[in-house]
């Protein structure tokens, strides 16, 4: 079955339609601390998929009975401008958006010593400002940044990305035609460190055997981000002589 | 198993860095233990010393400590105190035996008399309990309600440089501008001079806390406030 405006193929002579390889990324540029009036902040934009996030706090807890005695309250808002889509997004919250927020905050979460704030609430405000595909991936990479940007104790950096399954084939990082019209999308997220996942959803159809292979794909790409992410901290923090 | 160090003095490292590994090194300020390897949990610098390895923070809220120097603002007055916000998560509270020993009746005496509301007061803080409920002192000298002038916000982890090393930094901006200034540990500075020497000095200070990495602050400092004079 076709659905509307979908291209014949989506991989030619081993190529996919942007002219990557199965395995290759989109370019990606993460910059530190773009949101002055933010404790930290970050800015991402992996291919055509753009992002910014600002992190406010530890801060009091609004309203007060949210606050946990034993840790920090983890507030993550995602959300997509109007005109981050090629149809008008309407703006507030929606079904979706509440969905990648909870899941944000619950990738980001063991990476952060969570118990090292007690009563007070961070939140991490994540603006997607133009959407190509992996806007959840790319929103989760540029909160640890931000996060490391605010200074707050972590165990180790998050990174994200998707893979999925186009014309039977395997490939990595989908972008918006790949992830319309492809057979499955799998993003997840890691601690690089360790390389323990903190965030894996599926949508579409996958073999045991394809899931694996996926994963393993996903892995080598986060050590990727993670290079980049590291480098966008260090950039703003290292002396500049 | 040969214990080794992955990084040097004065390094920017990122949280989940690795430092060292083996347990002849300690892990101190932001840098944590797990297992063998000791890591870096926040932005910062690293500072090593015989066995003790420190992560100094280069960002960061302020978080309260016990006998540290605050400048906080009066919040609200309740029966036998304030509560002050001391710019960080947590607000702090001031006994008013804390302010003063002479006798107070509190049927007859209005606490706004000593603070009132948005007040700015110099104090420390003594205690800081499990569930993080700060207590303040303001008793005796040299804390005091801070009257006039200006507060300046900067980053808590910049205090030290604006300090400087034994106070070089701030008896220098005190010498060459004439004006009262007071450091709270917590990131608030309250100066208090003329409004050209008040503004003078609020620059110099947000100039040191941009260029706090660079050697040879204070001379330009020096330099900044005699030329303006």
């Amino acid at each position: 079955m076709t659905k509307v405006g979908q291209p014949p193929k989506l991989i030619v002579r081993g190529k996919r339609l942007d002219g990557r390889a199965p395995d290759q990324l989109r370019p990606i540029k993460i910059k530190a601390g773009v949101v002055p009036n933010a404790a930290g902040s970050a800015e991402l934009s992996i291919g055509d998929t753009h992002v910014i996030v600002a992190v406010y706090g530890p801060r009091e807890v609004v309203p007060r009975h949210l606050a946990r005695p034993d840790r920090v309250y983890l507030e993550c808002i995602y959300d997509m401008t109007t005109f981050s889509t090629s149809d008008r997004n309407r703006p507030g919250p929606s079904r979706r958006s509440r969905e990648i927020s909870k899941v944000t905050a619950e990738a980001l979460g063991p990476a952060i010593f969570l118990e090292h704030y007690p009563k007070t609430e961070l939140d991490v405000y994540i603006e997607v400002i133009n959407a190509s595909a992996g806007t959840r991936t790319a929103a989760i990479t540029a909160s640890a940044v931000a996060l490391a940007d605010a200074g707050i104790e972590m165990r180790d950096l998050v990174c994200s990305i998707a893979a999925g399954k186009i014309d039977g084939q395997l490939v990595l990082d989908l972008f918006e035609p790949e992830d319309n019209f492809g057979q499955a999308d799998l993003p997840i997220s890691i601690m690089p460190r360790t390389g323990e996942i903190t965030l894996l959803q599926m949508d579409g159809d996958l073999t045991k055997e394809e899931l694996k292979k996926l994963l393993a794909m996903n892995q080598k790409a986060c050590q990727e981000i993670y290079k980049k992410q590291k480098a966008a901290l260090k950039e703003k923090y290292e002396v500049k002589k | 198993m040969s214990d080794k160090i992955f990084v040097k003095i004065k390094d920017v490292v990122i949280p989940g860095e690795l430092l060292a590994e083996g347990m002849t090194f300690l892990p101190a300020g932001r840098a944590f233990r797990k297992g063998a390897r000791i890591y870096a949990a926040t932005i910062g610098i690293v500072d090593v010393r015989g066995r003790v390895i420190r992560v100094v923070p280069l960002s960061g809220c302020y978080m309260p400590k016990k006998d540290d120097l605050v400048i906080g603002r009066v919040i609200n007055i309740s029966r036998s105190g304030w509560a002050v916000d001391i710019n960080c998560p947590y607000s702090a509270d001031l006994n008013i035996g804390e302010v003063t020993t002479e006798y107070i009746d509190l049927a007859k005496t209005e606490l706004s008399r000593y603070f009132d509301i948005d007040d700015y007061l110099l104090a420390r803080i003594t205690d800081i309990s499990e569930s993080k409920y700060v207590k303040l002192t303001a008793k005796g000298r040299p804390f005091r309600k801070l009257i006039g002038g200006n507060i300046i916000n900067v980053s808590p982890t910049k205090i030290p440089r604006i300090i400087g090393k034994e106070g070089s930094m701030i008896t220098m901006l005190k010498q060459l501008s004439d004006c009262d200034i007071v450091i709270g540990q917590n990131g608030l500075i309250w100066i208090k001079g003329t409004p050209q020497k008040e503004m003078m000095v609020a620059q110099a200070i947000k100039k040191i806390e941009r260029e706090s990495h660079l050697t040879g602050l204070t001379d330009k400092i020096k330099i900044m406030l005699s030329g303006k004079k």
